[in-house]
Formats: C-alpha cells, structure tokens, sequence
C-alpha cells in the first residue's frame, strides 16, 4: 500500500527574496527603482533649493523677451528686436542648414575616397589613406578653427576687388565673389514672382512660403509622376513582348521640359552679387563661419565614410558577382541587383549614425561663431538671461528630437532590408 | 610499324615569367599602369604629392626657429629668401611648446606630470603587452622611481629614497641580466617564488596620479585607497560568518560609508596631524596637452567598466534596470557633448546640495565618462549581440551562474569582437577632449587662440595648429595601430 502525499506546501520566506531567483530578480529591480528616484529626488530638490537661493526659480517666460541681438546668417526674417524663442528657430534652422550641407558633401567626398582606396592603382590608394588618416586622427574642432582661420587670413578683403586694377577678381564668370568676409553666390530671381505666403501673421514662429518654389515642387512632383508612368508602360511592354521601348529621351523631356517652361513663365534670372562701396550687395552670402564650419565637417565626416564604404564593399564576397556573371548578368546590372543591394544593407546603418554625428558636432560652430543653435539658445540668450538650466534644457531636447527621429527613420530602414530568415 | 611519334615525350624546361611581369618593372605595370586609365591617374597623383611636397618640405624645412614675435620672423624670412611666402615660423613653437603641453602648470614642477605619464606607461604596459616579463616590468619601475628620486631636492628622506631604489634597480638589473628568460622560466617551474604581479602598480596607479598632479598630503588618496581595502577585508573575512550576498552587500556597504562619512574627517586630521605632501597646484593652473591627456585616460579608464555594465543592464531581462540603462545610454548618445560640458561647468553646482562646490577639471571629467560610457556600452552591446546564442546556452549547461557566464564566457569573447570598436571610442573621447575649450579650460586649443590673439603672434596659424595636429595625430594613430595589432594576436583563426 502507497501512501501518497502532497509535496510539503511552499511557504513564502523573506529570505526568498534575496536566495530564490524567481523572488531575486524582483527585489533587484524594485532595490534599482527605489534608488534611482531616490537620486532624483535628490537631485532636484537640490536643484529647486539652490534655484530658489539664487532667486531664479524654473520659468520659460523668458522666451518671449525681446533677444537683442544679431543673427547675421539666416534663413527667415529676423532683428534683434524679435524675440528669444525667435533667435533659437533662426539658430536650429541654421544647425539643420550646415547638417544637410555636410552630410552631402560627406557623402560625396566619403564614397570617392572610400572606393578610390580599393582601386588597384597602388598610388592612388595610397593617396586615400593618407587623407583618411589625416583627418580621422586629428580632431574635428581643429579643423574647424583651422578652416576658419584659413578662410579669414588668406582670402581677399572685398577692398581688393575695388579699383581700376583690383588684386582680386571674381570667379566663375564674374559670378561668384570669394572674399574673406564669405563668399557670395547668385540668388534666383523672379521678375513675374507668384509672391509669399506670410504663415502665423506676428507670431514667433512665422514664416513665409514662397508661391514660385511651391509651383516648381508641384510640376517636379508632376513630372517624377508622368515618369512613372513611362517606365511602368515600358515595363509592361517589355513583360508582353520581350523589348523594352527607348525610353530615355522621354523621361529627360519630362524631367527638365516642365521645369524650363515654368522658369520661362516667372521670369527667372539670376541675381549677382556686386561690389558696392566697401562690401558686396546682392546675390547670396555665406558667411565665413558656415562655409569653415560646413568644410571641416564634411571633409572630417567624409573619412568616417570612406571607411564605411570600403568596408562594406570588401563585405561582399567575390562568389555574388562571380555567381552573377555565371547566370549571365552584365556588369552595370550586376552591380544594380547584386552587389549595391547586399553593400548598401552593410553601409546603410553606420552611415546613418555618422551622420548623426555630423549634426552633432554641429554644435562646435559655437567656437568659430556661427549662430546655430548652440549659437544662439545655448550661447548668447543663456549669457544674456542667466537662465542656464533652462536653456541647456532646451537645447538638450532639441539634440534628443534630432537624433531620436534620425535613429528612428534608421531602424525603420534595418526592419525593412533585414534579411529574413528561417 | 615506325617509331615515329607525335607525342613529346620528355618535358620542355621551365621558362622564367617574361620580363615584364616580374621585378620592379612587373610591379609597376600591375599596380600603377594596368590601364591607360590607370596611367593617366598615376601620372595625375604623381603631379599631386609633388605639388603637395614642393609645398610643404620648403615650408617646414626652410624656416625660422629663432625669433620672438611674428614681425621679426618676417623681416628674417625676407633677409634670408627674400619673401615671407612659404615659409614657417617655427619661432612661436620655439617660444611657447611648454604652455602649449602644461599650460599654466608651474614651470618647476613639470617633472611631476612628467612623471605621471612614465608612470601610466609603465602601469600600461602588463596589460598592453603580455610578452614583456615581470621581471623587465619591476625592473623599469625601479629605474623610474631612482631618476625621480635623483632629480629631487636632495635631503636625508630623499637620500633614503636613492639608495633603496638604487639598489632594487640593480639587484633586479643584475638578475636580469646574468639570468636568461628560460633559466628562470626553468627555475619558476622548479618552485622558485615569483616576482609579484605588476599589475599590483597598475591598481595604485589610479591614486598615485591624481596626487603626483595635483599635489596636497599624501592623505587623500590614501583614504581613497582604503575604502577599497575596507571592502576587500570585510570580504574576505565576512565570509566565514555571512552568507556570500550578505557578504557582498557588507563590503560596499562598508566601503561607501567609509567613503561618505569617515574618509573626510580621517584625511583632514592626519593632514593636520602629519602634513607630509607635496606643493599642491590649483586646477585653474592645468592646461595644455597635459589637459587631453589627463581628461582623455580618466575617461577612457573608467568608462570601459561602467560601459561594461550599461551593456549588461541593456541586455538583462530585468524590465526596470533595462530601462533605466537604454534611457541613460539613449540620452547620452543623443546630445552633443558640448551641451554636457555646459553642464559640467554651469548647471552640476545646481544640482549638488548647497554649498559645495567642487573642482571644473573634476566636473568635466565626470561629465566626459558618462559620455564616453554611453558610447562603449553601445559597441560592447554590439560584441555581445555578435556571440551566437550557443555560448550562453553552453555556459548555462555547464552550471555556471551569471557573474560567472559573463566573467569566464561571455566577455572575453564580446570584448575581443568588439576591439576595434572599443579603439575608435577611444580615439573619439581623446579627439573630442579638446572641446574643454569651449567653456573656458585652456587646453591646445584654448591656448592657440590665446597666442593667436597676443600682439607678437597675431596672425599665425599654420604651424600652432600644425603643432597640435601633430600631437593629436602621434597618439591617435599609435592607438589605432595598437588595436589593429591586438586584433592579429587575438585572433583565434576561425572567424
């Protein structure tokens, strides 16, 4: 005769918190909770006692203060007259300005020098990997106030392009004027413009939108759309018949004619800068400190990329193009199908955090006075108001949105090219 | 039937590869001249480095060494070439090459960080290369320690101190030199005493450095160092009463209240009682290369560590620890680090209770760890999620706990994947320690424009930021070459 029993009946024991790993991991993270808020209260009460000390308790009401000061490179209307909040969409705009710049010319730069230094010519990449040295191990700060001093001790003062024998002349076409205070380029102009739009009336954030870019995103939307079609014909022939219609010439008509008759209709031409007195008018001025600044980013980031684009194409085994001509494939499309595809899957990502870090040292304008963000909400308005924490606040939360919607967009690209596997 | 036959039946004799395709002549038609494409293009980068050099050499090279402001360079260059263009003005290095490494640091003490990073290298080098043996590791130690002893003021302390060293730097010499690596491998073998380790130097190096640069009694970092050994005590001896966790939780316990409570009275009183120290040095008086180099190994030492850690909480299936680690990691990441040291040198001081108000060198240099250990977790994480699920599945078989998965298991492989990572987050926080300019600290940088705006040197930049360069570019290579030598030794043939 068996005599069954129940298991003795598990009683639950302090000491289980601590010895029983079901129980432990809870009381870890309850322990870590606990002192995490107990560090933050900390911290801020801290913080309201010595704000209250010094008098300054936490308020945003600054922001609406007239700023006082200048901004001289900008995209919207602004004076000083305008108001904090005013000076620090001058200053992200200007921050998202020399991103976009740089991040271009770091990409152009970077894929150059990154394929040149797997070319077989021994020389040239050998070339590469001096220029990639030089600039990965050599601070980008340096660069940036390097650039700048360069560009503020070498050029041509805008005097020098005065007189009847001037020692400098302008560039391209006398169109361009390089001179040390920045450089001056054409602006496009309309003589029958659609005019503005003006956006929140007075507020701080008004702006204007201008009816003639707005015509010409239209007709490009227009004509990627007609194009679209074409190809999609074209494809649809080539399924039923086995030839692919010509189609080039179509797609280049839709592409520029549109466009070409839109700026016959405006009126366009082109505005030049011209000497007038002591300094240029006219035309657009990029000031010194964007043109360092946009330089010694770039030129810095595009090493970073180089090395990404090398990388990821050494990634790709030799066996893909090898197995793409076997089945017959030309090279142009080998490279389109097979290789970019598998190459840019391992290039993709890191470029993206690159670029992340091109906006981020960004920030370093401050030191060659370009009034980006930092410039602005983390430079003269912070020294100005007092309003440190405040501020620095801010400027964090803008940085955080920057690069929390970049990542985003970058894990949303891994998710839509990962490899699925079994 | 005759016996002709067709086919050969000897073999012809090899022939050398045509001239051609061998020697110089063959390397250059391969590597430089393939195609006419490639021909064009090496004729064209050959046109570019002598452009490049015909530029640069004369300039170095042709040059002033001697002078004391940017005018009398000048009127040299044209009493020798006949024209100030492209030549360099080496005069305001001459001038100012030690503000520019220490900054404001008092010229008679120069010795001291001097000595502070001979000491870092030598309390690098077991850990940086494992071929040199314990006795070389002593004996350089010893050497080092008698130079200094010789270079100081000589008293009778002093005098003490020369001799003791002096005779360890020999008697280690002598063995060293009279017994070869293998006789004493053989004698080990035999049951010979070791040297210790020198990693024992590498673990007091982190309070021996702050007190060599910034002076004071010999108090504080004594203090420092022994919560440290408070808590190694009550670990070890707690043991036999307590269980392991109580134990562990007792030592930090232990430690941190020594820390908190009773380190500061203690210090104090023995600096009253027994005020042996050095001349302490103001932090506002740090600057210079010294600057990087001091921010740049604080970081890079405390922020593999915490990294390690931060990594860990992000893997952990802790829901809570996990979120407060992505948060921090993501945060940090998400801000430049200017905005940081803004915080460092504005807002840390809000934060703090009132009253206190502690050193800007030591605010950034916790503010440029929190950085650096954002970013290491981040490549760490990388290293982990780069081990197949197999080896903690092997770890978990074998019985091993956590702490002993992570420690025998896990890292040693995601550490080793992740080096190249790890390097360049190096290299990135030393590059990026020259942002101190910025909110005031005269490091390089903060000093170049300082000379630049002098009256003597207004106007110069080229070779200051030459000279800078230089320095930056010397340690940062050295450091990416020493990865991509550890990545060779490590590697384990599969991949």
């Amino acid at each position: 005769m068996t005599i069954l029993t129940d298991p003795p009946k598990e009683s639950f024991r302090l000491s289980m918190l601590l010895y029983d790993t079901r129980y432990r991991s809870a009381t870890i993270q309850v322990i870590a909770m606990f002192a995490f808020m107990l560090l933050a209260a900390w911290l801020i009460n801290n913080a309201i006692i010595n704000l209250n000390t010094l008098g300054k308790p936490i308020s945003f009401g600054f922001l609406s203060d007239t700023a006082g000061y200048d901004i001289n490179q900008r995209l919207l209307d602004y004076d000083s007259q305008d108001s904090h909040i005013r000076a620090a969409l001058m200053g992200l705009l200007n921050t998202l300005v020399v991103a976009v710049l740089g991040c271009i010319t770091a990409t152009i730069v970077g894929v150059f020098v990154g394929v040149m230094r797997l070319s077989n010519n021994w020389l040239i990449a050998r070339i590469m990997t001096v220029y990639v040295e030089t600039f990965r191990n050599v601070p980008v700060l340096l660069w940036i106030i390097l650039a700048m001093a360069i560009l503020i001790e070498t050029l041509p003062m805008p005097r020098a392009f005065k007189g009847d024998t001037p020692t400098a002349t302008m560039d391209l076409f006398n169109t361009v004027a390089v001179t040390n205070r920045g450089v001056y380029i054409p602006e496009p102009l309309f003589s029958r413009s659609l005019g503005d739009i003006h956006v929140l009336g007075d507020m701080a954030l008004r702006f204007n939108i201008s009816m003639d870019l707005v015509a010409f995103l239209i007709v490009l939307g227009l004509s990627i759309f007609g194009m679209r079609k074409v190809t999609a014909r074209a494809n649809a022939i080539q399924e039923e018949t086995g030839d692919r219609p010509k189609t080039w010439h179509v797609l280049l008509g839709l592409l520029f004619g549109p466009t070409l008759v839109l700026m016959i209709v405006l009126g366009f031409h082109l505005g030049y800068p011209e000497l007038k007195g002591f300094n240029f008018k006219g035309g657009i001025h990029m000031r010194n400190s964007l043109i360092a600044l946009w330089l010694a980013l770039s030129l810095y980031t595009a090493a970073f990329i180089a090395e990404i684009v090398r990388a990821g194409i050494l990634a790709i085994s030799t066996g893909q193009s090898e197995a793409a001509s076997a089945l017959g494939m030309r090279s142009s499309r080998t490279m389109r199908l097979v290789i970019l595809p598998q190459a840019l899957r391992v290039i993709i990502p890191p470029m993206i955090s690159n670029y992340l870090n091109l906006t981020k040292n960004s920030s370093l304008a401050i030191a060659v006075g370009y009034m980006d963000i930092t410039g602005t909400l983390g430079g003269i308005t912070m020294n100005q108001t007092g309003r440190e924490l405040e501020c620095v606040m801010m400027l964090m939360a803008v940085y955080l949105v920057i690069s929390l919607s970049i990542s985003g967009v970058m894990n949303w690209y891994n998710n839509s090219v990962k490899l699925v596997e079994r | 039937m005759s016996d002709v036959s067709f086919v050969r039946t000897e073999m012809l004799p090899e022939q050398a590869p045509p001239g051609s395709e061998v020697g110089v002549i063959g390397w250059l038609r391969h590597n430089l001249f393939s195609s006419w494409i490639n021909g064009i293009l090496t004729v064209l980068s050959l046109y570019a480095i002598y452009y490049v050099l015909a530029g640069i050499l004369p300039w170095v090279f042709l040059s002033v060494w001697n002078a004391g402001s940017l005018t009398e360079c000048r009127e040299i260059m044209n009493a020798t070439w006949g024209g100030t263009h492209g030549h360099a003005c080496w005069g305001v290095i001459n001038e100012r090459w030690l503000q520019l490494l220490f900054g404001f640091y008092p010229s008679y003490l120069y010795g001291r960080p001097i000595l502070a990073l001979v000491l870092l290298l030598l309390a690098l080098t077991p850990i940086l290369f494992n071929m040199i043996s314990r006795r070389m590791n002593w004996f350089l130690l010893a050497l080092a320690f008698f130079v200094t002893a010789m270079l100081m003021d000589a008293s009778i302390f002093v005098w003490i101190l020369r001799i003791g060293f002096a005779a360890a730097t020999l008697f280690i010499g002598y063995q060293l030199v009279t017994l070869s690596g293998s006789d004493r491998a053989e004698q080990i073998a035999q049951g010979a005493k070791r040297l210790p380790n020198p990693l024992m130097f590498t673990a007091v190096y982190p309070f021996l450095m702050p007190w060599l640069m910034w002076g004071g009694t010999i108090w504080p970092p004594i203090c420092a160092a022994l919560g440290f050994v408070i808590g190694f005590v009550v670990l070890r001896f707690g043991k036999d009463h307590m269980s392991e966790l109580v134990t562990m939780i007792a030592a930090v316990a232990a430690a941190v209240i020594w820390w908190l409570v009773l380190s500061g009275y203690v210090s104090d009183g023995l600096s009253s009682v027994l005020p042996i120290g050095i001349e302490a040095v103001e932090s506002r008086k740090f600057g210079g290369f010294m600057i990087a180099i001091l921010l740049g190994v604080v970081a890079i030492g405390a922020s593999l560590p915490i990294g390690v850690v931060l990594a860990l909480g992000r893997q952990s299936d802790l829901v809570i620890v996990k979120a407060l680690c992505v948060g921090f990691i993501e945060f940090i990441r998400g801000v430049p680090l200017i905005t940081l040291l803004f915080v460092a040198s504005l807002l840390l001081n809000i934060f703090m209770p009132p009253g206190t108000n502690f050193d800007i060198i030591l605010r950034v240099m916790i503010m440029m760890t929190l950085f650096s250990a954002a970013y290491m977790a981040e490549v760490i994480r990388g290293g982990l999620a780069a081990l197949p699920r197999g080896q903690y599945e092997g770890a978990d078989s074998l019985g091993l706990d956590y702490w002993q998965a992570q420690r025998l298991i896990i890292m040693p492989q995601a550490l080793k994947v992740s080096i190249p990572g790890i390097v360049s987050t190096f290299i990135g926080i030393f590059k990026d320690t020259t942002l101190v300019s910025i909110i005031g600290l005269f490091d390089v940088i903060g000093l170049a424009s300082a000379i630049r705006a002098d009256t003597s040197w207004n106007g110069i930049y080229w070779e200051l930021f030459a000279f800078i360069a230089f320095l930056f570019f010397i340690v940062c290579f050295s450091m990416s070459r020493y990865s991509m030598y550890l990545e060779r030794k490590l590697q384990t043939g599969h991949r």
